[in-house]
């Protein structure tokens, strides 16, 4: 049940910080100043969350584990989170339809865990559940802008969609360590989610003159483990200061 | 709401170096609000020495509370105090615990304060002009980015004097 939960803490954990990094790398590089602002705000949104996931993390491991050690001294296949999320910034399409679609599935999860019999996941999502909503907002926003704007911004945001929906669907594959949560009273009811995500996805891309591709979804295994090249490159740079400096502080 | 707002209100520091301490200590980024007026201390317990400070953050990421924990710490050592500082979570913080006397400071300072829930929507969608422009006071203002300066703001800008400033989006 102890591993059980850590590797739970670690699936919603691992999906905000691998994002709340990809935004992170757009600081400074965003399509104007105030776009630029907005995604780095959700990254530090993103970056809270993850923090206090992982101090409950290595709070349930124990052993002198830390928030630092959870997050930055784990290999590449110890890492719980969607290939959704690793997708890279390729343009402001796919910056803007990655997190339109991760921000779908967030927020009615983090509803579901507001509900949680375990009182710190509980209080977690509650908190973060807020900043959820305005993420919401500001992507379904972009979405509808682009997709119903100029014929290059529709092309371009039609592609993007086209690119990371086969994506969408791991999200809401549970595995085993899900469905014993859920059982349990501690995790979300993916089935639930999913359902309430699709809802708004579908309507916000009708809205926005945009299709859903038809096709299966990609056969992924990220919350196994099993992740894409782009990982080790994240993790480059994500763990540099770490590796180079072993238990360094700021 | 009501509950979650008086807890803020209803702190009882008998200890009057204590509650000197406390409110001598602001935000690091908007220097005008205590942390008092901002309504992030749920729980204070004086035993001798040992001053125990439950705070909770505004937003899960915002880097000012480290920096807000450590200054309570500074604040309390100096009148010769053991301090320790903890971070809650539950219940959340929400812009309904900023007092009024903060809301007035904010305001002051140039940042427009909080509105309910429901305005603060239609102010964020661009439904209706409600937010007032801290330099004159017009209604006619727009939003220019939903994320401003810090996570808990947002930018907009006024069409009668042109100034640009913060608002200080609701979090419920």
């Amino acid at each position: 049940m102890k591993e059980d939960l850590f590797e739970y803490l670690l699936m919603l954990g691992d999906n905000s910080m691998i994002l709340g990094h990809r935004l992170s790398e757009l600081c400074g590089h965003g399509p104007t100043l105030e776009t630029d602002i907005a995604l780095t705000n959700m990254s530090l949104d993103l970056f809270g969350e993850v923090r206090s996931l992982f101090q409950y993390a290595a709070q349930v491991k124990g052993g002198g584990a830390t928030e630092d050690s959870v997050a930055m001294l784990r290999s590449d296949r110890e890492y719980r989170h969607v290939w959704l999320v690793e997708q890279p910034n390729t343009d402001f399409g796919h910056v803007i339809g990655r997190q339109f679609f991760y921000d779908n599935y967030h927020l009615p999860l983090l509803e579901q865990l507001t509900k949680s019999k375990d009182a710190t996941v509980a209080a977690i999502a509650a908190k973060s559940v807020k900043e959820s909503r305005y993420h919401l907002r500001f992507s379904a926003e972009w979405v509808k802008r682009l997709g119903d704007g100029t014929e290059e911004s529709h092309q371009r945001m039609q592609s993007a969609i086209d690119h990371l929906y086969p994506f969408v669907a791991e999200l809401y594959q549970p595995t085993p360590i899900e469905r014993d949560m859920l059982a349990a009273g501690v995790g979300a009811d993916l089935e639930a989610v999913q359902a309430q995500s699709l809802e708004t996805i579908e309507q916000v891309l009708a809205d926005a003159t945009l299709s859903i591709p038809e096709g299966d979804p990609r056969m992924t295994m990220g919350k196994q483990g099993i992740h894409s090249e782009h990982l080790g490159y994240i993790l480059s740079d994500l763990q540099y200061m770490q590796r180079a400096y072993p238990n360094m502080q700021w | 709401m009501l509950n979650d707002y008086l807890v803020t209100h209803t702190l009882n520091i008998d200890n009057a170096h204590v509650h000197e301490a406390l409110w001598a200590v602001a935000d690091p980024e908007i220097p005008v609000l205590g942390l008092m007026d901002m309504g992030v201390v749920r729980r204070v317990q004086v035993d001798g020495q040992l001053v125990t400070v439950d705070i909770t953050p505004t937003y899960s990421g915002c880097p000012a509370m480290d920096t807000m924990a450590d200054d309570i710490k500074k604040e309390l050592r100096d009148r010769g105090f053991e301090p320790t500082v903890n971070l809650v979570l539950s219940p959340p913080w929400s812009t309904d615990m900023i007092t009024e006397r903060g809301r007035k400071k904010l305001a002051d300072y140039g940042i427009a304060p909080p509105m309910s829930e429901e305005s603060d929507k239609m102010a964020l969608l661009g439904e209706a002009r409600i937010v007032k422009c801290t330099n004159c006071g017009s209604t006619r203002t727009k939003m220019i980015s939903q994320f401003g300066s810090t996570a808990c703001k947002a930018l907009f800008q006024c069409e009668d004097c042109l100034e640009p400033f913060d608002y200080f989006k609701c979090l419920k």
